[in-house]
């Protein structure tokens, strides 16, 4: 006890300190990054306007010149740093790990090892079932909600997640799928009839213990939900607002030559909006095939086979320092992404001029 | 009837008032059935987060020991000692709260600095007169293909090589490299905007003897504002939920944000969750306020985002 009485006042000041310390701490931390940032911008600006200030001093046929270059240089500039490393990134794709020439061998590993195929399979997964299901999810509530009461609290509600983090939301569904007992998942498992074992469901690599090698585990699917969680929102909106656009007249005349609800939907209003749903499903489909943060955040980095290509691409690149496959996987990503990107500017040209 | 109906399928435009919008007839579209589900859905949309937030306020102790909707039993059972105790737990060396601030510095200047420098080039693509200008604009459309994957590797290595000053490491690369990714994008949707201002008013201002900046500054950036702003929240959280950008440029944890300390606590205190559930918040309540004041531009400027590769 009087250990204890002598321990208490030096145990006061001791945490008196350390809080002081830290707020402290906490203070100067945030003037150092209110004035890097203030430090960066004005100095940005700054060095803009005096380039500008400069080029009005130049005799006549290089001033306007000049302030063009002022205007467009910085643009440019930043512009070459994607061009160029885009194109080294091409050629170190036939580099092996210790920078030298590997040829095709980068490439024929993708399409040929085992762990590299699973990528490749995942990834085809997670492009169709992702975007089917958001694209799916979004026509569906965008459909039932129109004009119902309370709809835009209903839109928002779902279309909260769209603002989250990939991070932040691979910790939110590790808590639901978690083996103990405060994962929500595993509690409603549990409710089930008879007795039920705990799953550790982001480590079940098997589809339905289906040794299939065509189809990603379970633990994919599961990851999977959290995506689609995320974009279906973005689908809803997107495909809400399009259906406003519908005009009345159409459906009204379909209904009086005898349509159903249902036969008004699909024959006029889904039509009417195509454009909006293929600018939804490409849009869905590109995040789609970038997926990474949640890979980090759930898969462990894709252990338990949960790689996709982004995810395998900084794996290989970074940690794994196999720059040479790093900047095939690249390539590859680039290569799937292209063509959905020329899908969905040549979609928005047709939607603008077909209005 | 018959007659308010055929007229529209002439291809006249139809009277208003004949036809208000939302009416039965209209579309009739919103079942009971459907209704429900929507209402059902928007539920479980919601309630993971919901769950998340409720576990970031229970004391460490209940949240280790049973799920978060046993907080319903005893409500008044509220702390926040997860929060105080994530913002000064570890991570690498370095206390949480640092990352918090790092996300901070390398979110602002990230997503003000591509939007300035794309609105100069905008702004000389559509009013400045040059050789090659439509070209030009035409190859930088061509690069919104490019996925930020295809420049990492490189990049880095100029960064990390003898062209480039080594006192700019850290988070000014950080923000160097989201300029240069979201440069294309903000460009093409900058000139749209910037191109299509009436060009009396422009021609107005240089008859009047303004410069190019004058008019720049004082005309084109007030009435850019929307577009600036849809553009400036998308880049802005697109910057604060980065993760990818961050881990590879920002080099050592000193220099990190929030999201890579999230996934190191994943990693190796996967089941501290008091410090995890309230650390995910905190990274998420800077978008939710965002989302929720500004949903409006938030939606357009998603919407304009959607072209890029």
């Amino acid at each position: 006890m009087s250990r204890l009485a002598r321990f208490a006042p030096e145990l006061v000041t001791c945490t008196f300190r350390v809080r002081a310390g830290y707020e402290w701490g906490l203070m100067f931390e945030i003037l150092k990054s209110l004035l890097t940032v203030g430090i960066g911008i004005f100095g940005f600006l700054a060095a803009l306007g005096a380039l500008y200030w400069l080029a009005s001093r130049l005799p006549e046929p290089w001033r306007e010149r000049a302030r063009v270059a002022v205007f467009v240089g910085p643009a440019l500039v930043l512009l070459f740093g994607l061009v160029i490393p885009a194109l080294i990134n091409l050629r170190y794709s036939f580099n092996d790990r210790n920078d030298e020439w590997y040829g095709l061998q980068n490439y024929l590993d993708v399409f040929t090892n085992d762990d590299n195929l699973i990528v490749l399979r995942n990834t085809l997964w997670w492009g169709l079932s992702v975007t089917i299901a958001s694209t799916v999810i979004g026509i569906v509530i965008a459909r039932f909600a129109d004009r119902m009461r309370g709809e835009p609290v209903a839109k928002a509600l779902i279309f909260l997640p769209t603002a989250i983090s990939m991070v932040g939301a691979g910790v939110i569904w590790n808590f639901i799928y978690s083996p103990k007992q405060y994962g929500l998942l595993n509690s409603v498992w549990q409710l089930l009839p008879g007795e039920q074992k705990t799953q550790f469901w982001l480590q079940d690599n098997e589809f339905f213990s289906l040794k299939s090698s065509f189809v990603p585990g379970l633990n994919t699917f599961f990851i999977m939900v959290v995506v689609i969680w995320i974009q279906a929102g973005f689908a809803t909106v997107v495909i809400s607002a399009a259906l406003k656009g519908v005009p009345d007249d159409l459906v009204e005349a379909a209904k009086i030559d005898g349509a159903s609800d249902r036969q008004a939907f699909y024959k006029v209003v889904l039509p009417y909006v195509k454009g909006t749903i293929i600018t939804v499903a490409t849009t869905t489909t590109i995040a789609v095939l970038k997926i990474f943060d949640i890979i980090q955040t759930m898969g462990k980095g894709g252990a338990f086979d949960t790689s996709t290509i982004a995810n395998e691409m900084y794996e290989q690149g970074f940690p794994q320092n196999n720059e040479g496959l790093g900047a095939a996987w690249a390539v590859l990503l680039f290569l799937a992404v292209a063509p959905i990107v020329f899908i969905n500017a040549r979609n928005q040209r047709a939607m603008r001029e077909g209005r | 009837m018959a007659a308010t109906i055929t007229e529209p399928l002439i291809g006249r435009t139809p009277p208003k008032d004949l036809t208000p919008r939302g009416t039965k007839i209209a579309r009739g579209i919103s079942s009971p059935i459907g209704r429900a589900a929507v209402w059902l859905l928007a539920a479980l949309w919601t309630v993971p987060t919901i769950g998340l937030l409720i576990s970031s306020f229970r004391p460490e102790r209940e949240i280790k020991t049973d799920g978060w909707w046993n907080w319903f039993k005893d409500p008044t059972n509220v702390t926040l000692d997860n929060y105080s105790g994530v913002l000064s737990n570890k991570v690498n060396g370095h206390p949480f709260s640092d990352f918090l601030w790092n996300t901070v510095r390398i979110a602002i200047p990230a997503a003000i600095i591509p939007i300035v420098i794309a609105a100069f080039a905008a702004y000389a693509f559509s009013w400045m007169k040059f050789k090659g200008r439509d070209w030009l604009f035409v190859m930088i459309v061509g690069l919104m293909v490019v996925p930020l994957q295809m420049c990492l590797i490189p990049l880095l290595r100029f960064f990390g090589g003898d062209f480039f000053p080594d006192a700019l490491e850290g988070v000014t690369t950080v923000w160097i490299a989201h300029a240069i990714f979201g440069m294309p994008l903000a460009i093409f949707l900058l000139k749209n905007f910037i191109g299509s201002l009436p060009s009396e008013v422009i021609e107005a201002a240089r008859v009047d003897g303004a410069s190019h900046l004058t008019i720049f500054t004082r005309l084109v950036l007030p009435l850019s504002v929307p577009a600036l702003a849809s553009l400036g929240i998308f880049q802005f959280l697109w910057v604060w939920n980065d993760l990818l950008v961050a881990k590879v440029f920002g080099g050592g944890a000193e220099n990190q944000p929030m999201t890579f300390a999230m996934v190191d606590m994943v990693g190796n205190k996967g089941n501290e969750w008091q410090l995890l559930t309230a650390g995910a918040f905190i990274t998420m309540i800077v978008p939710l306020i965002v989302f929720l004041s500004l949903q409006r531009y938030f939606v357009r400027g998603l919407l304009a985002g959607s072209v890029k590769g």
